[in-house]
């Protein structure tokens, strides 16, 4: 009986929390309430993608309203996915984020702190869930201010400059999406995401939807950084807390790759976006860009926060790439890449939040010796590296392989080269790390084992950990991200 | 159950516990982790099919045909070999490199499909990097990231080809393939890039002899076979590795005679040596690929053991060109018979083990009559004789006294030499037992008079023409570049124009590289770096800019 009531569950619970923890005005309470929230939210998004792989596609009708008038939340096999991602990195940087917050935020703002960050899981989870345009729109509000707010609260004073940059940007991308739901809504008079998609037929050719289109798909690459729109992720990602780092690098882009993927294949269904609009060539030309020169810019960055933001860039690039191929095992690829980037970046900002737990600082010079200082927390960070680079037996790999295959079967030589080319580079930067942490000695001389805590190492090894074993056993990734393209592609399973 | 795992996994993992315990533990493990894999190999039935699945895809980790088990096999017996040389090394983290090295070249030499040959590919691309970076100078941390990134980069190459086949056929089963196709084609280029041809060639010689004096030992063994292996197994007649192979052959003879160093001009010599095998694989006949096969086994041996004489001098006086050396044999007599008894095999004496698998080759190009290419490889075998089976001993061991007395190496060193030296015989006067071993049955008969003395002859008159051009030989160890008259002696005119063009495109290319790279590290940097345009933080006001820029765009484009 409950069961059926899981789709409102995963965003109303974390969302109710919110201002209840403010209650409690104590930083242990909120983060335990947090804590099990996150745990709880993973629970259901992990029986919801079992109902949608068992029982296919799950409507639920808010209120009783039923759907094209009231507002639906709406659960298949690409977004329930995308929720498994979403709460999967809660829980586990919500584990981690007890001692690092300690250290990071001040004890007054702690409340607060865990408040915004629940309020900007429902906003993410709701993104998702839910089957309404309109919705999307409110839910990316409430995901983006409260992620303003978080990432203001970095110890570095330059926190506050990046929030606001990212806060005008986002808030630029946000219109641009509210302008282009409001197109379609003029064109076809509903919010529903599934009516929508069956009226829009009739109206496809009509300049205001081909304004739709574009102001939708601007207004998701702000949200998603993709290049030259990644300007406001760099600084966000590399001055935010290190537990905000973390959240954001695997949740966030994420679930504007998932809307930018509901516009394109459900909304405006593949033969508008990429046979009607030539959206296929402008996304392979940003995303090469995106994977050679973001990669590039990383090698040379010395915060490693910010290499891996930069990184993060490159990365997005490669989503995008398996996207724009609009075939089976490119699309694959974009889908799987959404799972395995969330691991390795999120266990790899974790490990970075580690160093800045014990170290003070992210830069390259504080790491050098670190190998030997804390040989778990490095030994965690060359494992996601590896994953990041896409050697075998990482989960990096696997989604590198479906890119490829993908580009293959196009005939798209050139874009197999510029992926490996891109691996290259990642090599390039990951080796700069290890090079400093086990092949320099520590800047102060310091040679005493001081590893961070159990409760930030064991939620970090549990990342790195699903690196590698989805790198091996595919069977769970590939497969729904294999289903989810089938099922975008409107092509029979 | 246990059969289903690669052999090679026994090097790779027990690596791991040569990190721990005392010397006498270390050398327990070092001595008998070799042996448990060879063990291993011969334990894998050879009709076995362990298929698991992966991806979309089966894989086949573990496969025992005659052809893998021979690589297999002496890989293994390198190992214990290198790491029987190797006891008191010092750095125990070359060994541990070095094992896993071996173990995952025993894992290529397995693997049953391009998957896994690729995972095993790339762990011996890293494990042999570690092999060459601890010798822990900065020469050689130069070599090994020049060496690292080359690698990588094949390993780019191999990969967009395994892709492309996978995309063109759906199986990743490595087996005989034609090279027709974009995806074959880059796989044949990135087993070649391992194998030390051209263009890339030069890798090879810039990064062993820095190794240490035992890692060079390791890294002659593994890499350039597994090629060698791999292009056996992938591409077996095809006819552009005929031109490739005599072109390394020509290649590692013209340096190794300009070259001072005594283990790079052993280096040279591995190019020189795969070339005659790349040849055979190129003619691709039952014979000339036995040939290829047998001559990866005793080049495997003899290469080894001629690495170790140098080695062992290097170990005893720290001393690695040939200018500074000579006259050894007084007070290294063991290290010196051993030393030649390797110059001997390498330039295929009979009677050693280099006469019975290099002239195999020889015959696939006479079975095929193809002229030219035997001609081409009986003129190198003089070459070779000239470069490594004189030169190499003559000047460290003989010529001039340097006044230097250190005594013979340590026994375990001693006694690796010993062992390798009595396989090169061995395998000489039986070579029924390699014969044995072989991919196909082979019809062959070395020892017949003709062969015996058309080699005998041959190696008379190149011998001879070495102490007669002694002067010249000489005069070539300061590095000058007027040996190509030398050639003009023996009238080889085509061996004298390749000299040119390759010493030339050398040149050129290593001013050009040098010039540019440094111009374009900077010009990205300029962009890219820290303060460049890429990476710098924007005023919102110019990215709001560029927002509307694109927004601009993507209506031009979407209504045009």
């Amino acid at each position: 009986m409950i069961a059926a009531h899981f789709p409102i569950l995963q965003v109303v619970v974390p969302l109710m929390a919110a201002p209840f923890v403010v209650l409690f005005r104590n930083g242990t309470v909120a983060w335990f309430i947090s804590f099990a929230v996150s745990w709880f939210a993973l629970a259901i998004s992990v029986a919801l993608l079992g109902q949608v792989m068992d029982a296919g596609e799950i409507s639920y009708a808010i209120g009783d309203w039923a759907p094209p008038w009231g507002i639906e939340y709406r659960v298949d096999k690409i977004n329930a996915f995308v929720l498994l991602i979403v709460s999967a990195i809660a829980a586990i940087v919500a584990t981690f984020a007890r001692a690092s917050v300690e250290k990071e935020i001040p004890e007054d703002k702690q409340v607060l702190f865990y408040s915004a960050f629940l309020l900007c899981l429902t906003g993410l989870l709701g993104i998702t869930i839910t089957g309404d345009a309109f919705n999307i729109f409110v839910f990316l509000e409430i995901s983006s201010l409260s992620s303003y707010a978080l990432i203001a609260m970095g110890r570095d004073r330059r926190a506050l400059t990046a929030a606001f940059q990212y806060l005008v940007m986002g808030t630029i991308g946000a219109t641009f999406i509210l302008i282009g739901i409001g197109l379609i809504y003029m064109m076809t008079g509903t919010l529903n995401i599934a009516d929508m998609a069956v009226r829009i037929e009739a109206v496809s050719t009509s300049p205001t939807t081909v304004a739709a289109a574009a102001f939708i798909f601007v207004g998701v690459g702000l949200k998603l950084a993709l290049f030259p729109l990644h300007l406001w992720l760099p600084n966000a990602y590399t001055f935010a807390p290190s537990m905000v780092s973390a959240f954001l690098a695997a949740t966030a882009t994420k679930v504007s790759v998932y809307v930018m993927l509901r516009f394109m294949f459900t909304v405006f269904g593949k033969f508008f976006t990429f046979e009607f609009l030539p959206e296929s060539p402008i996304l392979i030309f940003l995303a090469s860009l995106a994977i050679l020169t973001a990669s590039t810019v990383a090698i040379f960055q010395n915060n490693l926060k910010r290499m891996l933001a930069y990184s993060s860039v490159a990365q997005i690039g490669y989503m995008v790439f398996g996207i724009a191929m609009v075939n089976v095992s490119g699309l694959t690829a974009g889908i799987l890449h959404l799972f395995n980037h969330a691991l390795m970046k999120g266990g790899l900002f974790m490990a970075l939040g580690c160093i800045a737990y014990r170290l003070g600082a992210t830069s390259i010079e504080q790491v050098a010796g670190a190998g030997r200082r804390m040989p778990l927390t490095m030994f965690a960070f060359v494992i996601g590296g590896l994953s990041l680079i896409g050697v075998p037996l990482t989960a990096g790999f696997v989604s590198k392989w479906y890119l490829l295959l993908g580009a293959m079967e196009k005939g798209w030589w050139p874009a197999a080269v510029i992926v490996l080319v891109g691996s290259l580079l990642a090599v390039v930067y990951v080796w700069r790390v290890v090079e400093a942490a086990y092949f320099r000695p520590s800047p102060d001389g310091a040679t005493t084992v001081e590893e961070a805590p159990l409760s930030m190492l064991i939620p970090t090894w549990v990342l790195i950990g699903a690196n590698v074993y989805f790198g091996i056993h595919t069977d769970l990734s590939v497969s729904v991200a294999k289903q989810a393209a089938v099922q975008l592609l409107g092509l029979a399973p | 159950m246990l059969t289903s795992l690669p052999p090679g996994l026994i090097l790779i993992l027990g690596a791991a516990l040569l990190l721990f315990g005392g010397r006498t533990i270390r050398a327990v493990f070092t001595l008998a982790l070799p042996l448990l894999a060879l063990f291993a190999i011969w334990q894998v039935p050879g009709d076995m099919v362990s298929a698991l699945p992966f991806l979309d895809y089966v894989i086949e980790p573990v496969r025992a045909d005659s052809l893998g088990r021979l690589f297999a096999t002496i890989f293994a017996i390198m190992a214990f070999g290198g790491g029987l040389f190797a006891l008191n090394q010092d750095r125990t983290v070359e060994l541990v490199a070095g094992f896993v090295y071996a173990g995952s070249a025993i894992g290529v030499a397995m693997a049953g499909d391009l998957f896994t040959a690729f995972v095993f590919w790339e762990i011996m691309a890293v494990a042999s990097t570690m092999v060459i970076w601890s010798a822990a100078t900065t020469a050689a941390y130069r070599a090994s990231i020049r060496y690292l990134i080359i690698h990588l980069l094949g390993g780019v190459v191999l990969m967009t080809g395994i892709v492309a086949h996978v995309a063109d056929t759906g199986s990743l089963a490595f087996g005989a393939m034609e090279a027709d196709s974009f995806g074959t084609w880059m796989i044949l280029a990135g087993f070649l890039l391992n194998a030390g041809a051209p263009p890339l060639s030069a890798w090879l010689p810039d990064a062993y002899p820095e190794a240490s004096w035992s890692g060079t030992v390791f890294l002659s063994a593994f890499t350039t076979k597994t090629a060698v292996y791999v292009l056996m197994r992938g591409f077996p007649g095809t006819e552009i590795l005929i031109y490739i192979g005599i072109f390394m052959v020509f290649y590692g003879i013209v340096y190794a005679l300009l070259e001072n160093d005594m283990r790079r001009i052993l280096a040279y010599s591995i190019v020189n040596q795969v070339g005659f095998m790349v040849t055979g694989i190129g003619i691709g006949t039952e014979m000339s690929l036995n040939g290829a096969a047998a001559h990866a086994f005793t080049h495997i041996i003899y290469k080894a053991l001629l690495l170790m004489s140098a080695g062992a001098v290097l170990y005893m006086t720290g001393k690695r060109k040939c200018t500074d050396l000579g006259g050894l044999f007084q007070s290294m007599p063991l290290t010196a018979l051993c030393g030649t008894i390797g110059a001997l095999a390498i330039s295929s004496f009979p009677w050693t083990s280099g006469f019975v698998s290099k002239s195999m080759i020889s015959q696939g190009a006479a079975d095929e009559h193809m002229a030219i290419i035997w001609f081409l490889l009986t003129a190198a075998s003089a070459g070779v004789f000239l470069h490594a089976g004189i030169k190499f001993p003559w000047f460290v061991f003989f010529q001039k006294d340097s006044g230097m007395r250190p005594p013979d190496p340590p026994w375990n060193m001693r006694l690796a030499m010993i062992l390798f030296a009595a396989a090169c015989i061995g395998i000489g006067l039986w070579p029924q037992f390699l014969y044995d071993l072989l991919p196909y049955p082979v019809q062959y008969a070395p020892y017949t008079a003709a062969h015996v003395i058309n080699m005998l002859q041959l190696l008379l008159f190149a011998g001879l023409a070495f102490f007669v051009l002694l002067p010249m030989m000489k005069r070539t160890l300061t590095i000058t570049l007027d040996f190509d008259w030398f050639y003009r002696v023996f009238g080889y005119v085509i061996v004298d124009r390749l000299t040119d063009a390759i010493v030339q495109f050398n040149k050129s290319a290593s001013v050009w590289t040098r010039r540019n790279l440094d111009t374009i590290v900077a010009g990205v940097f300029r962009h890219h770096g820290p303060q460049g345009i890429l990476a710098r933080t924007w005023p919102t006001g110019s990215t709001v800019l560029w927002v509307a820029v694109l927004l601009a765009i993507y209506l031009l484009l979407y209504y045009a």
